[in-house]
């Protein structure tokens, strides 16, 4: 088997998961007990992961909010800061085109109440504009949230420079930086953004461990309430395994990415380069130099991106694809079928956009893994394009 | 291993599609789209004197569940009479693919507009009124429901 959906979530390194084992067996305190040592146990874990996350993105120890997946850590950082004094009669919010839906449908729904919403054109390449960006902020302009790297085109925004018009124009920054953490260096200090979502799943920890970076000084309401953990500002009973998880992938990122990426580069050209000398008809989508390393995501004429998907699949290569086809399959309307936002937002038109896949590395996959990717390629391109009623040989 | 969407029909006809490809001479021609996805299928006929489906080839630019229906289709044409294979539906041919994911029905559909759509191109051919296919259609359908 060849994993290169690695954006919809890697597999957890070895070292990640023998570290939270003991917290699911014998070290099950809840770290709001301080006065026995199982709790302070727990606590003292918990405290051990923050500064890990903290110094992988040169944060402070306090500024870390543990949440229980990307999803959560985008709602909170939008929501949670529109009724905070600074911003709450401010009812404008710029995002991006090409938003995860945990941003974009945060937005559309906070339309209902209100809020305008200017979403900022990205080029052919997904580089989000920036004058547009900077002409959009308003006196009325609550937050801008950008996404840092867009798992599906592997676009990697430039941070610092939108950080800085951010700044220049007083207004509050967020960035889904879920898909580049881990793989792209991040530091918030040099970004100037005054939040960040991040997900251990895309950096070997496992799913449901995640944080939001709140920058000192910025004031966040919680979205849903109860006890004290988290500074108030997320409650519940802490999520101890998956922390500790967090903390040590963020731990193994921040000692060991430089080494990975490398090599993750190097296979990227390998399988970009070995693709684009097959066919005249590929055409590669996103940003090629500022890019998230080993992603590698095209779109082939005369072929169907969801066909080209099962293909793989059976050739036992496990990609993803933005084609509309494969968007929902398990919705119950093909009304709820719908082209990928970002495809249509990087010029690529409906129905080619049925065409579009993504591969996205980890730090585990090798040589022979893209040899493989590129051997079976000619066959299933092949075979596709014969049962194409618009290919012409 | 752990199911996926489609059925094993589906996957099979996914994998090893029959009728694929064109016919020089047919004596119809279908192509229809679906805009919801972008989806294209052209369906070849070629009828014999008497109206019966001698040979049938398609084309598809689609999903798993477009090329899937595109096969099955021209499997559950082969032999029939003109008349007959008005009187196959969408419906049979998720039948006759062990069903479709809810969201996938519509690939069925365009199957089945593909095979009306190459009987009117026919008839044109061979100089009646196409209309002659909505007319069959409407009469079946009656004939259905009573």
């Amino acid at each position: 088997m060849i994993y290169v959906d690695n954006v919809a979530g890697t597999k957890p390194d070895k070292r990640v998961v023998d570290k939270m084992i003991p917290f699911y067996t014998e070290k099950y305190g809840n770290p709001s007990a301080h006065f026995y040592p199982l709790g302070r146990e727990s606590f003292e874990a918990i405290d051990e992961a923050r500064g890990h996350v903290a110094s992988l993105i040169n944060a402070e120890k306090d500024e870390i909010i543990f949440t229980s997946c990307g999803t959560e850590s985008n709602n909170l950082a939008i929501k949670g800061i529109l009724e905070t004094d600074k911003v709450k009669d401010k009812k404008h919010i710029v995002i991006s085109a090409i938003e995860h839906f945990s941003v974009q449908n945060v937005c559309l729904k906070l339309m209902n109440e209100g809020y305008k919403i200017t979403k900022i054109r990205v080029d052919e390449n997904g580089k989000i504009d920036l004058g547009e960006l900077e002409d959009a902020i308003t006196e009325d302009t609550a937050l801008v949230s950008v996404i840092y790297v867009s798992p599906e085109i592997g676009t990697v925004q430039d941070l610092q420079k939108i950080g800085e018009i951010c700044r220049n124009k007083g207004v509050l920054f967020h960035t889904d930086a879920v898909a580049g953490v881990g793989h792209v260096p991040v530091d918030v200090k040099e970004v100037g953004c005054d939040l960040m979502s991040i997900a251990g799943q895309n950096f070997y920890a496992p799913k449901g461990s995640a944080a939001l970076y709140v920058r000192d000084g910025v004031k966040i309401n919680p979205i849903f309430d109860g006890g004290f953990q988290e500074m108030g500002i997320r409650s519940g009973s802490e999520n101890v395994p998956a922390i500790v998880g967090l903390g040590e992938a963020a731990k193994i990122a921040k000692n060991e990415m430089d080494e990975y990426t490398s090599k993750m580069k190097k296979l990227q050209k390998q399988l970009w380069d070995g693709l684009d000398e097959m066919f005249d008809f590929i055409h590669f989508t996103g940003d090629k130099t500022d890019r998230l390393p080993g992603h590698v995501s095209f779109w082939i004429e005369y072929i169907e991106g969801e066909s080209l998907l099962l293909w793989y699949s059976l050739k036992e290569i496990y990609g993803a694809s933005g084609s509309a086809c494969s968007s929902n399959i398990m919705a119950e309307d093909e009304d709820e079928l719908e082209a990928s936002h970002v495809l249509t937002a990087v010029g690529v038109p409906n129905d080619i956009c049925a065409g579009s896949l993504t591969f996205s590395m980890s730090k585990y996959n090798t040589e022979e893994d893209i040899n493989k990717i590129l051997e079976v390629t000619p066959e299933i391109v092949n075979k596709l394009c014969e049962m194409s009623p618009y290919y012409n040989k | 291993m752990a199911k996926g969407p489609y059925s094993e029909k589906v996957m099979e006809h996914f994998m090893n599609p029959r009728n694929m490809g064109e016919i020089e001479d047919a004596s119809g021609v279908g192509e229809v789209g679906n805009p919801a996805c972008g989806d294209v299928m052209k369906l070849y006929l070629k009828i014999s004197d008497d109206g019966i489906v001698e040979d049938v080839k398609f084309k598809t630019f689609g999903c798993g569940a477009a090329i899937a229906s595109s096969s099955m289709a021209t499997e559950l044409l082969k032999g029939k009479s003109v008349e007959e294979i008005l009187e196959l539906t969408n419906n049979a041919i998720v039948e006759a693919l062990d069903g479709l994911p809810p969201a996938k029905i519509h690939c069925s559909v365009m199957a089945e507009e593909a095979i009306e759509s190459a009987l009117r191109d026919y008839y044109e051919r061979i100089g009646k009124d196409p209309k002659i296919v909505d007319e069959l259609k409407e009469k079946i359908k009656n004939k259905q429901t009573n």
